[in-house]
């Protein structure tokens, strides 16, 4: 609760200060902030311009007719015209042809927000009613906070403790819902260093209006600067998550060494993993939670279904914790037998 | 008609008004008209309950802190405004108000297929409408009219219950007015009128009853799906118990993305009965018109999942429903463009209901085509549940189906009640209405495409002079609503008397006493003119084209 308030305060002087600024003139757009404002802001004016000139020749053909052929005398009928094919089909075609233009620049620029590149900074953000938790990869948390460094690919990966929320940056044109129960990703590449609003989107309950934050957009320089110099609010991921792995007994069944009943977890993030069907899976964020959460929705190749579910007994941080842990494996040997990964040999 | 010397109107001496009195005789009806006249009075009361709880919206909104309510209330106002109108008035407003009046009549049958299940129907709605009155006034609901788990299902303090429970009765008076509807066009048209001799009107009610039977049976599963989950925590969407919160958007969207069809087909419906009325001619394109209704509810029935486009769906999955949401954008442009041109060389009449289909196609205009911003995968990442989707859908269902309804009470009201209406004042009211919804919700196109959020209960200042100029809208708005209120209550009893077709129109209730008696015509009608067609229709009165030479003769 004090968190909240401070959190309020905080944003309300931040507003204050904004406000000169924005308000001074009406704007039609918000700021261009991140690399897609540009692509999206590009399809707005495309398709306002399309369906300003539709709109603006139909209204004008009405408001003409209307005064044109208005009734000269109370028993006069119209000219009786039941309909011209060539006009049909020109206005079935036309339009659709326009709408393909549409759909088409639409679907490239949504493909390039689902397809994250792969040389991103992965920041974890976990919405709960009401507030946002964030996670930077040295394991410095923020609440309503986020730190990006300018020019840099970010990507987001989320996740709820709770109901849907939504994370959403205007001056970024992108949104993203976090979905209880999966991890959602969406990235970005700031363009402009400043500080930009962002916005819970999905209504999410009572004080669904106040789950929002800033974004603060900075130098690279200084985000590495910030990012050390506020070392003291570091929390560090790796050993809570390392700490939590023995806690729950993960190490007893997944043995460095690969002697385990479990595959050793040496160098399985973002590798490929072999499953049980025959068919092979990249270990990212999103396939260790379920393995954690639902362990029997893919079993690794040659080890039996033998591990329990951690459904309700872990937070969504305290996975975010032991991925982190896991993350952190990714450089050590991994074994030749007693492993889930592919061997670099299979694939190329 | 003024100078005919016919023109000394009577009103009939029995009709349905007066064929039998007392509360029983309306209560126990099974009068399509009267059932229809019962459906008017409890739509137009929910669209009280909701204009109530919009008017509070707004007035909140004036203040980025919000000045009138805390948050928690707040939330019940936009749940409660979006409930009440959408299930309880949209929804009904014109089929069952009048598609129910007129369906019959404009095929030429004495009743619906099926006159007691037509009582039944409304019955079962004001049984729903209790359960949601009873959630209303015993701690509200806060989930948002989209009801989306695990908010509802597990996490919200309101009464979520019994209004999920009266939306699921409600499904069944959908379901059952759809039915007889359609029974009803197949079997009980008059001779002579065939498939494409049928008034646009009905062309649009026999869509929307096909929405109503294929889609309500999938909401009211839904609905009650999450009412198990809430109460006895069967896990259907709620994660912690093994459910997919995605599945009930799925299965949401599934019936409420058609459902915007049932409140738009029907309206357009009306706007294609009143532009050929008023301009005099036969509508531009009849069976494109009467095609795209159908392709509309057809093909409505697959974009469901364009509500989801930022819920992590599959990118395969959106561009499916992306394309397919582009396909449903023809059909009403089709429209559009036909009843424009049905004005070219019309002889148009600037009657109150000509206005209000005018503003139709004006506001229908702009609420389409922003569609085509929402449809596009790339700018709805942006515009996803902003301000511009509740401007959006504003303009379909206030712009579009709204003023169809009451454009379409103003056509009819001379058949309804036998009365005409204060056509000055009504022509005022039109504008208001228009003026005053385009300053309520056109400053939300901007509003949303600078980011501001939908259902905030407070907002950064940066956006409060929009939503001043929205509220303001909104206040002349509310004036344009309740003029109508007043002068057509007020006509009910001193309105001149309007005689059988005052207009004149083509149709086959205007064939019949105003208001028309119990079996609605004396003899049996038969069907040997096309529809709209003022030129082969000598009873009408008019200057038909085989008199050019006295037309111009007048000049």
């Amino acid at each position: 609760m004090s968190t909240r308030q401070i959190v309020q305060h905080r944003k309300l002087a931040h507003d204050k200060e904004r406000n000169k600024t924005v308000q001074a003139d009406l704007p039609l757009y918000p700021e261009q902030a991140s690399n897609f404002a540009m692509s999206v802001d590009g399809l707005m004016a495309y398709i306002t311009a399309v369906c300003a000139f539709f709109a603006i020749a139909i209204t004008a053909a009405i408001i003409y007719f209307f005064f044109k052929y208005r009734r000269k005398h109370p028993g006069e009928v119209g000219v009786p015209i039941h309909g011209d094919m060539r006009l049909e089909t020109a206005w079935i075609v036309v339009p659709l042809f326009l709408a393909l233009t549409m759909f088409g620049w639409g679907a490239v620029v949504y493909v390039d927000f689902r397809r994250a590149p792969m040389d991103t900074l992965d920041i974890y953000v976990i919405g709960k009613q009401w507030m946002w938790k964030i996670q930077q990869p040295t394991g410095l948390r923020e609440i309503n906070e986020l730190h990006v460094p300018v020019g840099r690919n970010v990507k987001l990966i989320l996740a709820s403790e709770d109901v849907i929320h939504d994370f959403s940056v205007p001056a970024f044109r992108v949104k993203m819902d976090v979905v209880p129960g999966h991890y959602n990703t969406m990235w970005f590449r700031p363009t402009k260093a400043g500080r930009y609003h962002f916005f819970c989107q999905q209504y999410c309950g009572t004080n669904h209006a106040l789950m929002g934050g800033w974004v603060t957009v900075m130098e690279p320089m200084e985000y590495a600067a910030w990012l050390s110099g506020s070392s003291e609010a570091t929390a560090n991921p790796v050993l809570a998550g390392e700490k939590l792995f023995a806690e729950k007994a993960c190490n007893t069944c997944h043995v460095t060494n690969g002697t385990g009943r479990a595959p050793s977890l040496n160098g399985v993030y973002g590798a490929n993993v072999l499953l049980a069907d025959g068919s092979a899976v990249t270990a990212d964020d999103a396939y260790l939670r379920e393995s954690i959460l639902n362990p029997q929705a893919k079993i690794v190749a040659g080890y039996a279904p033998l591990m329990p579910s951690f459904q309700g007994q872990l937070t969504e941080e305290q996975i975010i914790d032991l991925t982190s842990y896991i993350k952190s494996l990714q450089s050590q040997p991994v074994p030749t037998k007693g492993s889930g990964v592919a061997p670099a040999t299979g694939k190329k | 008609m003024s100078a005919t010397p016919a023109a000394v109107n009577q009103m009939p001496r029995e009709h349905y008004l007066n064929a039998t009195w007392g509360i029983r005789s309306w209560l126990l009806t099974t009068d399509h008209k009267r059932i229809a006249l019962l459906y008017l009075a409890s739509v137009t009361f929910f669209f009280f309950i909701g204009g109530a709880f919009a008017t509070m919206i707004r007035i909140h909104l004036l203040s980025p802190k919000g000045l009138l309510v805390t948050p928690e209330t707040y939330n019940k106002l936009f749940t409660m405004h979006g409930v009440a109108m959408i299930f309880f008035f949209l929804i009904p407003s014109i089929p069952a108000v009048l598609g129910n009046f007129l369906l019959p009549i404009m095929i030429g049958a004495k009743d619906l297929a099926f006159p007691k299940i037509n009582l039944l129907s409304w019955y079962i709605y004001l049984v729903g409408g209790c359960f949601v009155l009873y959630s209303f006034s015993t701690g509200g609901l806060d989930t948002g009219w989209t009801f989306y788990t695990p908010l509802s299902s597990v996490y919200s303090n309101s009464a979520v219950t019994p209004a999920v429970l009266g939306v699921f009765i409600n499904g069944f008076s959908s379901i059952l007015t759809g039915l007889n509807f359609i029974v009803t066009v197949h079997t009980m048209r008059a001779p002579g009128m065939t498939w494409f001799r049928l008034p646009l009107f009905v062309w649009a009610q026999y869509a929307t009853s096909i929405i109503f039977i294929l889609g309500t049976p999938v909401i009211a599963i839904t609905l009650l799906l999450a009412g198990l989950e809430r109460v006895f925590h069967l896990g259907f969407f709620n994660p912690a118990l093994g459910g997919d919160p995605i599945l009930f958007q799925h299965l949401f969207w599934f019936y409420s993305h058609p459902a915007v069809y049932i409140m738009i087909l029907p309206a357009m419906g009306v706007i294609s009965e009143i532009i050929p009325t008023f301009a005099r001619k036969p509508i531009f394109g009849y069976s494109f018109i009467a095609g795209s209704s159908i392709a509309i509810a057809v093909i409505g029935f697959f974009v469901w999942a364009h509500h989801m486009f930022v819920t992590g769906e599959s990118t395969y999955a959106a561009l499916t429903f992306s394309l397919l949401s582009y396909l449903v954008a023809i059909p009403s442009a089709v429209k559009v463009f036909n009843w424009t041109s049905t004005l070219y060389k019309g002889s148009i009449s600037y009657d109150t209901p000509m206005l209000y289909a005018l503003g139709f196609i004006g506001l229908f205009l702009i609420g389409g085509l922003t569609g085509l911003f929402l449809a596009c995968l790339g700018l709805d990442i942006h515009l996803h549940d902003t301000y511009f989707v509740i401007a959006h859908f504003h303009y379909i269902m206030v712009g579009g189906a709204v003023m169809g309804y009451v454009g379409g009470l103003h056509y009819w009201w001379p058949k309804i009640t036998g009365k005409l209406y204060p056509e000055f004042l009504a022509r005022i009211a039109a504008i208001t209405l228009f003026l005053g919804f385009n300053l309520t919700f056109f400053p939300q196109f901007i509003l949303g495409y600078l980011g501001m959020p939908r259902r905030y209960a407070s907002y950064p200042p940066e956006f409060q002079v929009l939503n001043v100029m929205s509220t303001a809208g909104a206040s002349i708005l509310a004036l344009g609503y309740l003029l109508p209120m007043i002068y057509l209550t007020w006509s009910m009893r001193y309105g001149a008397i309007a005689g059988p077709n005052p207009w004149p129109g083509t149709g086959l209730e205007w064939r019949t006493p105003s208001p028309p008696p119990t079996e609605n015509f004396d003899v049996t009608p038969e069907v040997t003119w096309e529809p709209y067609d003022y030129d082969n229709r000598p009873d009408l009165g008019l200057d038909v084209s085989g008199a050019p030479a006295l037309a111009h003769g007048d000049d």
